[in-house]
């Protein structure tokens, strides 16, 4: 750590030219990224553009397909998480990575422990030794306790305790403030400061813009894998920032929309799903809104601003702190997905793969799956009935298929997303909550899988949309609620639906002042 | 988004969205409960309480006779459960220990008869944790399920013995007056050898797991591997290692009780891993691993012999120990979740 500590030296951690593939996605294209001695660098991007690839290729976890990575200006090569830790490059998972089952101090001082001269562990120097870190952070905590037993703030700022404490000259942070308190994150603050005064490098990852501005002096975007900005953070307006992130011109066009204008008090004045008031603490925040059967409501933000909690919260799948989640004017138990399930709300997961598909199965097992015990009498099912349901579905659908009996699994993600959608229609739904409907299938299907929602709620469905992609939102919705660290900021309607206006408010700038960050 | 009055950061969040229930209104466990919870304290203040009501109905039981035999008879399987203690707190288990006992007993004696009681323990060691070497690569760096993987090796290895032993129709005996039989017959203040060496083994291995970086990588990986990769420990090897100990302890333990009887037998401790698994889950180790120790380990296996001692004073049938030591697993298993509850809220 004897490196000049201008501004101009050369770079502590470098990656020239990364690239890194897996089965099908191209997670990093080409990515660089340098990081000096004393910046606090924040690396942003949507989901998916390859943030968490890239900390986990910088910190031994995946190698890199090609590129290089230089520390301190050396060619090095981490073979694994080790290695990096004992070239002194820390990292803080967003999810806390410590053993629940031990002890903090343990959790602290695991592989680097303090030993006797018998070579066994010293049991009392780590104590004080964890105490004494601990104090010095104002964490406060019983260092022999389980992890477990402690907050989940309280385990997060130990996290961050033991990756500075291993001496470190890159601290690499991954959304370490999504589980932390205000005060917490104050104190988390302080510690950036004095590792920045050390000269500590610092990568900061986090969709809290508000943070960024605070403590970063550079930025690096990332989108789809690609580096697509680096440079000072300082000058550069939010709203840039947030148009760079979600890759939208900032051009004044304005998308055509559907005529009927979602204030008119036609046959469906009376709304479907009423949100009165969620509030889940940490992640919503009093939200309310309506949804009338036959209009499309979309819910826009970063990642992390709570639209995904709100759709899950609308199925019953988050419990409450507090307000209600009412179905045809009846309020459904919160925390119960079941009983939403039964009121007519289906929930489309943002993860098919993960959460739905059974892709071993047909295309009619998939299909009726949820819905049998309808489709039976005395606990038989009617294979009569089956057949006609899956025909109908495959038809209104449009599912290209060799037949009912093609397994899931052989289809292309657009058909595979309108088998899960056929899954949900079978429950005769009312509303229907859609989240990502098209992530990760090609641009054709994604066009017909938008035309098949638009055609649902035709049908009289209501219809709750959660995208990332801002043509999707603007396109598809009559009315777009935008969300910001689970708050409500904005309701975009009639004029103001159109992808710049959609980035001006997730970016929470008014629309006349395009310049300086907007503090609260 | 001041800091608090005194800038310091709240230990406790009740009702704090994490994986383990924090309850608001939790009440500090009383300090029976905190002690019952200490690893080991219960399978031996278990063990103590059935020594002591033996020891009050049958003027036999607490004779130094019993404890003798007792002592001996469950030393073999008590340096089983040593190895099996390790594996589980990593969060594997080990089915081939019965096999690996069994492979251990043949080739000590081979060994023995082919050059001495230093080749013996060598070729044992080597072999067993041979054994172990292919459970813990095939589970740490194959990623395959360590049921999968030792239930497979549990086979092969039993069908192994078989094999060099013409299916049991050779049976290799020892002099009796040699030292490999020294090893199993010897006895040392009244006390069989393999007593002695079962102890040196439980504190050697209990200070191992409790105060070496090591032991505490092993209940590191087995309360969360993911964490324990991304801090950097060298999980793949910690677990390799677990395996080759298990198997190689498994490997002397079939040796030892072969020098006792003066000759292998290809049939013998088959089952050997579920008791095993028993004493390590009675003295307290969680079967999911992350904590145990193994004290209560010895606690456990002793326990469950001093069971057997009561069916016998009892003049109960040998076959109705089986159904007693099971039903004592389980209210172990359902005690363990009592306090584990406890010790959430």
């Amino acid at each position: 750590m004897t490196f000049s500590t201008d501004p101009g030296s050369p770079p502590v951690l470098e990656a020239r030219g990364v690239n890194k593939e897996f089965p099908g996605v191209k997670a990093l294209d080409d990515v660089s990224l340098s990081l000096h001695k004393g910046e606090v660098h924040a690396l942003v991007g949507e989901n998916g553009a390859g943030k968490s690839t890239l900390i986990k290729v910088l910190t031994g976890v995946y190698p890199q397909d090609a590129g290089q990575l230089f520390h301190h200006q050396v060619p090095v090569t981490f073979r694994s998480p080790g290695a990096a830790q004992a070239a002194g490059i820390s990292t803080i998972y967003q999810e806390v990575n410590l053993v629940p089952t031990q002890s903090a101090a343990r959790n602290l001082y695991l592989g680097r422990e303090p030993r006797t001269r018998l070579g066994l562990i010293d049991f009392t120097a780590m104590h004080r030794a964890a105490r004494e870190l601990l104090d010095e952070y104002s964490i406060r905590a019983d260092v022999e306790a389980p992890l477990a037993s402690l907050g989940l703030g309280t385990q997060q700022m130990i996290a961050v305790a033991r990756a500075v404490a291993i001496d470190a000259n890159v601290v690499i942070m991954d959304e370490p403030t999504s589980s932390l308190e205000a005060r917490e994150v104050e104190t988390l603050f302080g510690v950036i400061d004095r590792l920045r005064a050390r000269g500590v490098a610092i990568i900061y990852v986090s969709h809290r813009l508000d943070e960024l501005y605070r403590i970063c002096d550079t930025v690096t975007v990332l989108r789809d894998g690609k580096l697509v900005h680096t440079g000072p953070l300082a000058g550069l307006p939010r709203l840039q920032l947030v148009a760079t992130m979600l890759g939208r011109e900032l051009l004044a066009q304005t998308k055509r929309h559907s005529e009927s204008d979602e204030q008119s008090e036609g046959p469906y004045a009376e709304p479907v799903l009423e949100v009165r008031n969620i509030t889940r603490r940490g992640v919503l925040d009093n939200i309310s809104f309506a949804v009338r059967p036959g209009e499309i409501v979309g819910l826009g933000g970063l990642l992390g601003a709570g639209r995904t909690e709100t759709g899950m919260a609308v199925l019953g799948a988050q419990d409450l702190d507090a307000g209600t989640v009412a179905v045809d004017g009846r309020v459904v138990r919160a925390g119960s997905p079941s009983a939403s399930i039964a009121a007519g709300v289906a929930l489309l997961p943002e993860d098919r793969k993960l959460e739905g598909i059974l892709p071993s199965l047909s295309i009619r097992d998939n299909i009726v799956l949820a819905a049998l015990p309808r489709l039976s009498r005395a606990g038989l099912v009617s294979d009569r009935k089956v057949d006609e349901v899956v025909a109908t579905f495959m038809k209104q659908l449009h599912i290209r298929a060799t037949g009912p009996d093609q397994k899931v699994g052989t289809l292309s993600g657009g058909n595979q997303q309108k088998v899960m959608l056929a899954r949900l229609l079978c429950l005769n739904p009312k509303v229907l909550i859609l989240d990502e409907p098209t992530r990760g299938i090609d641009v054709g299907a994604k066009t017909e899988v938008r035309v098949t929602i638009d055609e649902l709620a035709a049908a009289g469905l209501a219809v709750l949309l959660i995208s990332s992609e801002t043509e999707e939102l603007v396109d598809g919705s009559d009315r777009i609620i935008v969300l910001r660290e689970g708050q409500v900021t904005d309701v975009l309607t009639g004029d103001r639906l159109s992808e710049d206006e959609l980035v001006r408010a997730i970016a929470s700038v008014e629309p006349d002042t395009s310049e300086e960050p907007t503090d609260d | 988004m001041m800091p608090g009055g005194d800038g310091s950061v709240v230990t406790q969040e009740p009702g704090s969205p994490g994986a383990h229930a924090v309850r608001p209104s939790g009440r500090l466990p009383s300090t029976f409960t905190r002690l019952m919870q200490r690893d080991g304290v219960a399978a031996l203040t278990a063990l103590v309480l059935l020594l002591v009501v033996g020891s009050l109905l049958w003027p036999s039981f607490h004779s130094l006779d019993n404890a003798r035999n007792t002592l001996l008879g469950n030393s073999y399987i008590g340096i089983v459960a040593i190895g099996m203690t390790l594996v589980i707190v990593s969060g594997g288990i080990d089915l081939s220990v019965g096999s690996v006992f069994a492979l251990g007993g043949v080739i000590g004696v081979y060994g023995n008869n082919h050059g001495g009681v230093l080749l013996a323990v060598a070729m044992t060691v080597v072999a067993c944790g041979a054994v172990g070497l292919l459970n813990g690569v095939l589970v740490g760096y194959f990623g395959l399920a360590p049921f999968i993987v030792t239930l497979a090796t549990l086979f092969g290895v039993r069908g192994l013995v078989y094999q060099l032993t013409n299916a049991g129709a050779t049976t290799a005996s020892v002099p009796s007056d040699s030292t490999f039989a020294y090893l199993g017959t010897g006895t040392w203040f009244t006390f069989g050898v393999p007593v002695f060496l079962a102890i040196g083994l439980y504190a050697a291995f209990h200070l191992t797991l409790g105060r070496t970086p090591f032991g505490l990588a092993v209940q590191s990986i087995g309360g969360s591997e993911s964490a324990a990769t991304l801090m950097g420990l060298a999980v793949r090897r910690v677990k390799v290692s677990t395996y080759v100990i298990c198997g190689a302890l498994a490997g002397v333990a079939g040796m030892l009780q072969a020098a006792q009887l003066v000759s292998a037998s290809p049939i013998i401790a088959t089952g050997y891993e579920l008791q095993a698994i028993a004493a390590v889950v009675i003295g307290g180790t969680l079967l999911t691993g992350g904590s145990g120790s193994l004290l209560g380990t010895a606690a456990g296996v002793v326990l469950l012999g001093v069971i057997n001692s009561f069916i016998v004073e009892l003049q109960l049938d040998s076959t109705w120990n089986n159904v007693v030591s099971g039903g004592f697993l389980i209210v172990v298993v359902v005690m363990q979740r009592l306090l584990n509850y406890r010790r959430s809220t």
